[in-house]
């Protein structure tokens, strides 16, 4: 069976989208991912889909639950490279994915991730501080 | 008697049809028409000149008659009549477009049969024949004029269409203000096929200048009602998932009143009540300044 890779990169996971998503794909790059989060300890998840030019509600849903999930496990999920005619299709959809976080390309998405686990590793280290 | 009832019979029998007459008096046709066309009251001359009518009209003579001489013309779907539509929609087209009204388009035609009718009426001495006649050729003139008046329509919508795409192309620009910042001036209704459009543009100029922030201007949207905001909506919506911030500007104080009114809840989207405020925020958003250049510094910096 076809598996999307996932990367590890630093405290980051890298994932490129590099074909069609069909549904079985996408199920199990959801469950790979939580298990790559779990066991990296990793802090945000980077999802390049440049390169998908079909999504369904299905599609969609399931980059809701990966988004979802990940913040269960304390990581933050950054999509990037939507291609405008997919965004208008998610849109018309009813899927305005309001839980996950967008950036236009990978450089942008990772200044994002980067500046998110700043703020929220910030709040600990200021916590940490405070009592010596 | 009988001898000379039976020739003039045969020579009444032989002259009365108008398939026969008419193309013969094309002159006297041509004069009597013109002077119909040029004593109607709703004459365009300001839109043609007369040389122009008259060669309009002795264009649509000579086909007409080359066809009537054939005798059958009774049925204007035939192929011998092919010509004769053809010229007569070149002619209403052309009218059409430069701008005469459906009357003046159809008196063109409808004239014609005021112009027929006395020559008919001159030629024709036997009482049944010339009803006969006459009532062929009406027909035939209310069949042109139909002709006449949807290829006028035709010519109408075409024109509309045309000017439709325009004005959708037009007023659908998408500016680059700063590097990183879009700027889109929406000017009149948003309907769906519109903010089709608009969203297209936008996304694929988001793409293409890798812009964070778009600026969606509406001071020029005449009137917001559920299903513009609808499409405002899902405009900003759509700019998000590519990654971008979108600022909602020119919101005039009625459609404020509108939009809270109709309970549309706007409270998630960045607005900003003129273009300027956005593009302060927007100036914000990516930590740049404006600042007014001081000249004493300058001085002191040269030194």
């Amino acid at each position: 069976m076809d598996r999307i890779p996932i990367l590890k990169m630093g405290d980051f996971l890298l994932v490129t989208v590099q074909v069609d998503l069909y549904d079985r794909l996408a199920v199990g790059l959801e469950s790979d991912l939580v298990n790559m989060i779990n066991k990296h300890n990793a802090r945000g998840v980077l999802i390049d889909i440049s390169a998908v030019s079909i999504v369904d509600s299905f599609m969609g849903r399931i980059l809701g639950n990966i988004a979802q999930m990940s913040k269960i496990l304390d990581a933050h999920t950054v999509v990037v490279g939507m291609q405008p005619a997919v965004a208008i299709t998610l849109i018309e959809l009813g899927l305005p994915m309001t839980g996950v976080h967008t950036a236009l390309n990978v450089e942008k998405g990772m200044e994002l991730l980067k500046e998110k686990i700043k703020a929220s590793n910030g709040i600990i280290s200021e916590e940490d501080d405070s009592p010596e | 008697m009988s001898i000379y009832n039976f020739f003039q019979i045969k020579f009444f029998a032989m002259k009365s049809t108008a398939s026969q007459i008419l193309p013969k008096k094309q002159n006297e046709i041509l004069d009597l028409w013109m002077k119909q066309q040029l004593k109607d009251e709703g004459l365009r001359d300001d839109l043609m000149t007369n040389d122009d009518l008259k060669r309009d009209s002795i264009e649509l003579l000579t086909v007409l008659l080359a066809v009537i001489k054939k005798d059958d013309f009774s049925n204007v779907e035939s192929a011998e009549f092919d010509k004769v539509n053809e010229v007569l929609a070149g002619i209403s087209m052309s009218r059409a477009k430069n701008g005469f009204s459906p009357r003046e388009t159809a008196y063109f035609v409808l004239s014609l049969k005021e112009a027929v009718i006395p020559v008919l009426e001159k030629n024709i001495t036997d009482a049944r024949s010339l009803y006969s006649e006459t009532a062929k050729f009406n027909k035939l003139i209310d069949s042109l004029g139909l002709v006449t008046i949807e290829t006028y329509i035709k010519g109408r919508e075409e024109v509309i269409l045309r000017q439709t795409a325009e004005i959708s192309e037009i007023s659908t620009p998408v500016i680059q203000v700063w590097d990183g910042i879009l700027a889109l001036p929406i000017i009149g209704t948003l309907d769906s096929a519109r903010t089709q459009v608009v969203m297209e543009s936008l996304l694929l100029k988001i793409v293409e200048t890798e812009s964070t922030i778009a600026i969606l201007d509406i001071s020029g949207v005449p009137a917001v009602d559920s299903l513009v905001a609808q499409h405002l909506i899902k405009t900003v919506a759509a700019t998000r998932l590519m990654g971008a911030e979108c600022i909602i500007s020119g919101i005039r104080p009625e459609i404020a009143q509108t939009i809270v009114h109709l309970g549309i809840d706007l409270s998630n989207i960045n607005t900003k009540a003129s273009l300027a405020h956005a593009l302060r925020t927007a100036f914000n958003m990516l930590k740049l300044e404006v600042r007014k250049v001081n000249s004493s510094n300058k001085i002191t910096a040269g030194v």
